[in-house]
Order: C-alpha cells, then structure tokens, then sequence
C-alpha cells in the first residue's frame, strides 16, 4: 500500500541556519500521524515546506503524494493535491458569516455575480460533517474559538482535502473543546482522511495517534507506532542532544528577595472565562537567574508582560518589590518599581528601527540625559557610546541607525536601554533568539555581569540547554500553571520536558 | 607618484569637510526641487524673481507654511488633522466678529483666538488619545463642524474690515533698519549657536569641527541672511507674517530635535509599541500635539485674516489638504516617525511657488488644482523610489 504522504530527504536552509537537514517522514493513509519537537526543532518549518509557502526549489528532497512526486510552488498548487493546514492562529474572516468563510475565494458565482443560495446549502453539509450545529449565516466572529476551528476544519474538507494538517489545535481551546475536536478527528479516521497532528501535549498525542516522528534540532530521529512507544521514551527523543555547548554560568550565593509573586492570575483577553496563566506564585532574588522553561504558548510571555503593565488581560494576584506590594498598571510604573523587560520580539517591541543606536538606548531614561524636558544631545551621545563599548555593539557611531544591525547587535541595543534604567530586576524573553553563537556568549557574560552586581534576571528561554546552562532555578510552565521548580543541579532535560508537556511527576 | 597621491588626499580631506557638513541628500534634493520650479518660472515670466513678487510670495505661504508646522508634529506621531482648514475659518471669523462687530482690541483678540484653538486642539486630541476614536474620523468630523459653526455664527457674511492694528498681523512689513537689526540679531545669534555646540562638543572631548568650517558655516549663514533682508529691503521690508513663519519654525524644530516630548513623538510614530514598553505616555503626548496643531491653526487663522482683512466663508478651505501636501514633498514620511519642520516649511514654499508662478502667468485656476496634485504624487513618488534603490543597494 503506498503511503499518502511521504517526505524524502528535505533541507531547507535559512542564511546561517540549517532549519531541516535531511527530514524524511512517511504518512499512511487513513491515519492519525503526530509530530513532536521541541520549540524549534523544525515541524512547522517542514510543514511550511509540504504547504506549498516554501516553493518548489527553495529546499532541497522530495514530496511524494499517493506515491507520485510533486512541486509545490504556491499554496494554492498544495491546496489542489489535497493538502490543507489549519494554522493556530486561525485563518478566519471574522465579520463574515460561516458560509462566505467557507467559500472564500471559490465562490460559486456566475458572470460574476454570488449564488447565495448555493453558498449556505453546500455549508449546511459541510458543517455537519463536522458536527457543528450553526446557522451558515452566523457571523463568524462571535462563535467561540473551539467552534471557529471546526468551521475550518469544515473549510478544509470542503476543500476536498485527503490530508488534513493541524498545527497546535487545542493551544486556545478549553478541555471540552479540546474533547470535541478529539472525537472529530476519530470520526475522520474511520472514514479514511489522512491527518497530521502537530502538537506539544503529549496526552493528547498518545489519544489520537497512530504514528509518532520525532524532531530533534531540524533532523528526523524516527517513527514509532504510538502503541510501541511511551511518554517518557518520546520526551527523552524529543531532548535527547548531548549537553556539548558550554556556558558561562558563574555560582554566586544569591541575596534576599527582591520580587515575590503569589498566586498570581492572568486571563486571556480575546477568551472570556480562559486563563492564560492560573495561580502562579514564585520568587526571585538578588544576584540569580531564574530560568522559565515552557513550550510555545504556555503563557510565559503573558505571565512577564502582564508583571509589567503591559499586557491586556485581567489580572489577579500580588506582586511585591522589596517586601512592599506594588501595583503595577502600566510601563511607566513597572520600570519605575525597577523592572526592566527585554521582550522576545526585538523589532516589534523592542526598538525603534528607523532611529539610531543612542535614540534607542536613551528612549526609557531620556530624564537621565536632560533636563526641564530638553535634551542634553552631548550627554546622550556619551551614554549612547558607553553602552556601545560595555556591550560591546558593533557599529560606526551612537548615530548608526538601528534598522541596519545585525540581530545581535539590535539585541545588545535593546539591553542597553533597560540597563540604562538601573532596573532591580531585568526580565528577558528568549534573550538569544534570531542572533549568531558569538552574540550569544556575549549576552551570557552581561547577564553574569548583572547579578555579579546584585540584579535579580529572570530568563525565558525555549532552549533548554541555555536554560540549564545559565539559570541558578528553574520554573517550568505548562498551560498557564507552574508545573515544577528545579534548582540548577537537580533538573535535566528530561525532567523540565516532562513537566512542560503536562506529565504527572514521576 | 606624489601627484597621484595627492589626488587621494584631497579627496578624503574633502569628504571629511562634507561629513562635517552632514550632507542630507533629501534636504538637497527639496530645495534643488525649489529652485528648479523657481528658476522654471523666471524663465516663464521675468517678475517672478522680483523682489515684489518674492516678498508676495513668503506673504502667501505663511499661512500655509504655519498649519504645516504642527502637521509635521501631528504625521510624525502617526495621526492626521483634516480639520485645520475648517478650523481657520472658524477660529479666523471668531477673530473677525469679535474685532468688528464687538470692536475687540487686537491682543484680547489675538488672546481668545489662540485659547479657541488650543481648546479645540485639546477636545479633539482627547477623543482621538483617550477614546481611541481614529483620528481621521474625528477630525473629518470637526472639518465638517468647524466649517458649519462659522456660517451659522457669522450668518454667512463677509465681516470686514478689521482694524488697522489687527490687520496689520497679516500685511504689515518691517521698516528697512529694523529688518537690518533682525537680521544682524539672526546672525549673532546663529553664530552664537555654532560657537556653543562647538565648546560643548569640546566640553565632552568629541571631535571638534576645524574653526575654517565653523567660520564658512557662519559666512554662509549671514550671506543668507543678510542677503534675505537686502531683498525684501529693496521692496517694502520683511513681511510680518514671513517673522512669525521664521520664529515658529525655530522655536518648534527645537521642541522636535531637542525636547523629551519631541523625541517620544517621534518613537510614538516610529514604533508605539516599543514607545509603550519604553514607559512612554502615548496618550498625554498626542493629545498635546493636537493640542499644539490646532492652536497653530489659530495662528494661521489670523495671519489669513489678516492679510485678507476679512473673515469670508471660503476662508481656510482645502488648506489642510495644502498643509499635508507640504509636509509629504518635505519628506514626511505618512507612515509616522519621520519628517522635519523645515521640510515642510520647503515644502509650503513649494506650493505657494506653483500658485504663484501659475497665477502670474494667467494660467486658469484649474491648471492649478491639476499641476499641484500631480507635484504631490510625483514628490512621494520620487521619495518611495529612492528608498527602495537605496534598500536594495
């Protein structure tokens, strides 16, 4: 029997990155076929391959579908041979009704002009193949988003899709959602459409799959029939690198707290009743790191930028600087309260890109370089040149624009405007996300530098051997709930995985 | 060899003159734009570089050059204002009913004038910063009722004319001694400038430009200068309104370069959500450059009437569309987070200079709407072009 799907020796290459080396995986038909990485480790990347996004020519090896070999150069082309994705990020025109989302763009018109009629009939089928009870005339925008996945689930069967692909289905989804959506792809495989499931629940994995490829670092480790296989076992596949990298962590005695969170509560702002963090409650203290592992989505963003005043969604719980609870609604209190955040997406949140390196740098302490609201322009340069030589930024001036730097160097550009602020406590999200293993050891050494001087960091970070290697505590998140705490020398990869994909403890 | 050698030299002496020079290709391009069309219409008509005509011109594009000056602020920090054309009329009939029907003296009208401005500029900042309500809707919507409010307070009459002190804001031009003293006075003080940022570059041990460059920069600036004064000597005088233009324009490119609130204006439009996790306060600063904005509006409101000495229903209308148009051909980006107010200022200039030039030569007026338009779509043209080669490159 030939398999549905089968992908052959793919490479895809970014510049300076090997994104997938040498990726093969085998789909049968009919099955439920899951995928499993780390963050990073290359599934939506080779997904982005078998979708036609990255055409025909841009990677390297083959895709054979129904055993016959095929380019994709456009979506559209992937579309056409079956293939539909369903993102996480929901694809949906939301002011729409269910039926004009169905047949968006395909239409069944006539000189132009839409057959109604024919539109909310075809979706009246189309929906109750995946069992949604709503009018086709509904407005999209006010269903939930459990419902909104099964309209595009619907979408993609209307689209005569043989292979179905999921991408983190249930990250936005309540549990009874989450069962709905199980029970639909069960119903799926009984009737012999193909499905690829990418996600990092591995509870929900072993419920639905039939087969497991593991990722690792951009290579395939292997296929299991999900019966042969165990949590454990997956988890250890799915980290199983060796520790070779080699970080500079110093082992300093950390000092006394400065920052005590307790059940601390943040809820989802677009989902009434969804919590995106529940009753967490953690410390940090003087001269640390504290590392924060999780998986994509788990709310670690969400828990740092709601901590600083930044993030929209209801918050609850108590926040204490220096033993004084603190209330912090907004950026200006929060660094004020001596918090400082490197956030994880640099040029949206981090700089200014079209203003130069000293403009950057100076743009949350401006006080510092003026006085009776003008700017001393000579004392910003100073400061501007100082960061550029502490932190080592390569550039020609303060007056270099950032927009031009290299990654590293914007990061670099970014830290000097929080160091700029003396901050207490300096939160940063993947720090080293997007930049070149120089950079890196250099980051490393002023995050060293920081708690040498008695600054409190706590550190997101999606790469565990960053994590282990830098952090003196550990604390793992997992759907919004604090799952575990390690200290430096008790966790492995393997016991924060466990914890991040939801498993119980052993 | 030696030749050879001093070729290379030269070149990097020269190109290290010109880096102190801070060589803005953009600023030159504009005012190479402005010469062209001015060298354009003199050759088209022999008065267009005359002093009459030149001193005409800067009369005519204060009012313009005035609204384009808080439009910057307004663009940079990612917002639109569409009312201020409507919002010279009202504010300039208000002026003219106080002064002419309740016979107000000048400074209590020039007074109240600006307070109306500035209290306009504060309630539609509030809804535009607070309420979220997108501020092309909301100044679309005050275009409409600023322009409702003066026909039904004045009950759609002309109201002329103004008395002689009020009119004199619009149309009075400076005796010549005291434009030699303004000019002189410029001069000191724009050398008094360049010397200061050197000691204070000094002062902070950074590079120092050599004195020859400082002494050029000051010769060049009091040629400029001098010779300005010397021209609209040789005809009436400095126009009133053409100081007001000046000192607005420096008084308000230092609050850009120089202020902490110029600055976050400009990260506010350059990126506000990392203007936000900066600690900056998005919603205060726009309403203060609304705030701002529409008080110029005032300003130019009674420059217009002035020189007009009347309030008439037309008044201001389609202004606003002149005033955006000057500050896109001087390189302010609609996007947010870039332009400069003497860029906008060329930018007034230029636009004046077409209607100028066209109505000298009797062109019909429609010629005008058409050649302006088409100056507005090449100008951003040319600028999105020369981006991209220079992306690319």
């Amino acid at each position: 029997m030939t398999a549905a799907l089968e992908m052959r020796n793919i490479t895809k290459e970014f510049p300076g990155v090997k994104a997938l080396n040498d990726v093969s995986i085998v789909v049968k038909k009919g099955e439920v076929h899951a995928l499993c990485g780390e963050n990073g480790a290359g599934k939506s990347t080779l997904m982005k391959v078998l979708s036609g996004l990255y055409p025909s020519g841009t990677y390297d090896g083959q895709i054979l579908i129904n055993g016959e070999e095929k380019h994709f150069h456009t979506i559209k082309e992937a579309e056409e041979a079956g293939i539909s994705i369903i993102y996480q990020e929901l694809a949906l025109a939301k002011d729409l009704s269910v039926g004009e989302n169905l047949f968006l763009g395909k239409e069944p018109a006539r000189f132009g002009i839409i057959n109604w009629e024919h539109v909310y009939k075809e979706s009246e089928k189309w929906l109750k193949e995946v069992g949604l009870n709503v009018s086709p005339e509904q407005v999209t925008g006010i269903l939930g988003i459990g419902k909104q996945q099964q309209v595009e689930i619907a979408k993609a069967l209307s689209k005569n899709a043989s292979i179905l692909i999921l991408d983190e289905p249930t990250a936005a989804l309540t549990e009874q959602e989450v069962d709905i959506l199980l029970g639909i792809l069960r119903e799926f495989k009984n009737r012999g459409v193909t499905c690829i499931y990418i996600s990092h629940k591995l509870n929900e994995v072993f419920e639905i799959a039939d087969s497991i490829t593991i990722l690792r670092d951009g290579r395939t480790v292997g296929t299991y029939p999900a019966a042969e296989i165990t949590e454990n076992r997956v988890i250890s596949l799915m980290v199983g690198r060796e520790l070779t990298e080699r970080f500079p962590r110093i082992d300093v005695s950390p000092g006394e707290v400065v920052m005590k969170v307790k059940d601390y509560t943040v809820m989802n702002p677009d989902v009434p009743g969804k919590k995106v963090i529940d009753n967490v409650s953690f410390e940090v203290r003087k001269g640390e790191i504290l590392g924060i592992a999780g998986l994509m989505g788990a709310g670690r963003t969400e828990l740092v930028m709601s901590l600083f005043g930044s993030y929209e969604g209801q918050s609850r719980g108590t926040v204490e600087i220096d033993d004084k609870p603190v209330k912090i609604k907004n950026t200006e209190q929060a660094i004020k309260a001596g918090l400082a955040l490197v956030s994880e997406d640099r040029k949206k949140f981090g700089l200014v890109l079209g203003m130069d390196i000293k403009s950057n740098v100076t743009m949350a302490s401006l006080k510092a370089v003026s006085s009776g609201g003008v700017i001393n322009h000579n004392q910003e340069i100073t400061s501007g040149n100082e960061y550029i030589r502490s932190l080592k930024i390569k550039a020609n001036s303060v007056e270099t624009i950032t927009g031009t730097l290299s990654g590293g160097n914007q990061q670099k550009v970014v830290l000097g405007k929080w160091l700029m602020t003396t901050p207490k406590i300096l939160i940063l999200d993947e720090p080293t996300r997007g930049i070149d293993v120089g950079a890196k050891f250099e980051i490393y050494n002023i995050m060293n530098e920081l708690i040498q001087r008695g600054v409190a960091v706590i550190m997101i970070s999606s790469e565990l051997p960053e994590l282990l290697g830098m952090s003196h505590r550990i604390m793992v998140i997992s759907e919004g709930r604090k799952t575990a705490e390690f200290t430096a020398e008790q966790a492995t990869q393997e016991l924060i995985m466990t914890a991040a994909t939801g498993g119980k403890e052993k | 060899m030696s030749p050879n050698g001093e070729v290379v030299l030269d070149r990097s002496e020269m190109k290290r003159t010109l880096t102190w020079f801070k060589i803005d290709v953009r600023a030159y391009t504009m005012i190479g734009a402005l010469l062209s069309i001015w060298i354009l219409f003199s050759l088209l008509h022999e008065r267009f570089l005359s002093a009459t005509n030149l001193s005409n011109l800067f009369l005519q594009m204060s009012a313009t050059a005035i609204l384009a000056i808080g439009m910057v602020l307004v663009i940079v920090a990612g917002h639109i204002d569409l009312s201020v054309g409507s919002l010279v009329g009202f504010t300039g009939g208000a002026a003219a009913m106080l002064n002419v029907w309740y016979d107000w003296s000048t400074v209590p009208v020039v007074l109240v004038t600006i307070a109306l401005g500035a209290a306009i500029g504060f309630v539609q900042g509030w809804i535009i910063a607070y309420r979220a309500v997108p501020a092309f809707i909301v100044t679309l919507g005050g275009m409409l009722m600023f322009r409702g409010l003066l026909f039904g307070t004045s009950g759609s009459v002309t109201i002329a004319p103004l008395s002689p002190s009020l009119k004199s804001l619009g149309q009075a031009y400076i005796a010549d001694t005291i434009g030699w003293i303004f000019g002189i006075a410029a001069l000191i003080f724009a050398a008094y400038l360049v010397l200061r940022r050197r000691a204070a570059r000094a002062r902070y041990g950074f590079d120092v430009e050599p004195m020859s460059i400082s002494i050029l920069r000051m010769v060049l600036m009091g040629m400029f200068i001098l010779g300005f004064v010397y021209l609209m000597n040789s005809y009436k005088g400095i126009p009133v309104p053409f100081i007001m233009v000046v000192v607005l324009a420096f008084v308000f490119t230092f609050i850009a370069r120089n202020t902490t609130f110029g600055r976050q204006i400009y990260a506010i439009g350059g990126n506000p959500e990392a203007a936000r996790l900066s600690g900056i306060n998005i919603k205060r600063r726009v309403l203060t450059v609304f705030v701002l904005c529409n008080t110029l509006a005032a300003v130019a409101a009674l420059v217009l009437t002035a020189r007009l000495n009347a309030a008439t229903m037309s008044s201001g209308q389609n202004a606003e569309l002149d005033a955006i148009a000057a500050c896109v051909i001087g390189g302010t980006s609609l996007m947010g987070g870039s332009g400069t107010i003497v860029g906008a200022i060329i930018g007034a200039l230029v636009m004046a200079s077409l209607d100028n030039g066209m109505s000298l030569m009797n062109m019909e007026s429609f010629w005008q709407y058409i050649v302006k338009g088409a100056i507005l779509i090449l100008a951003v043209y040319v600028d999105i072009y020369s981006r991209q080669r220079k992306k690319v490159a």
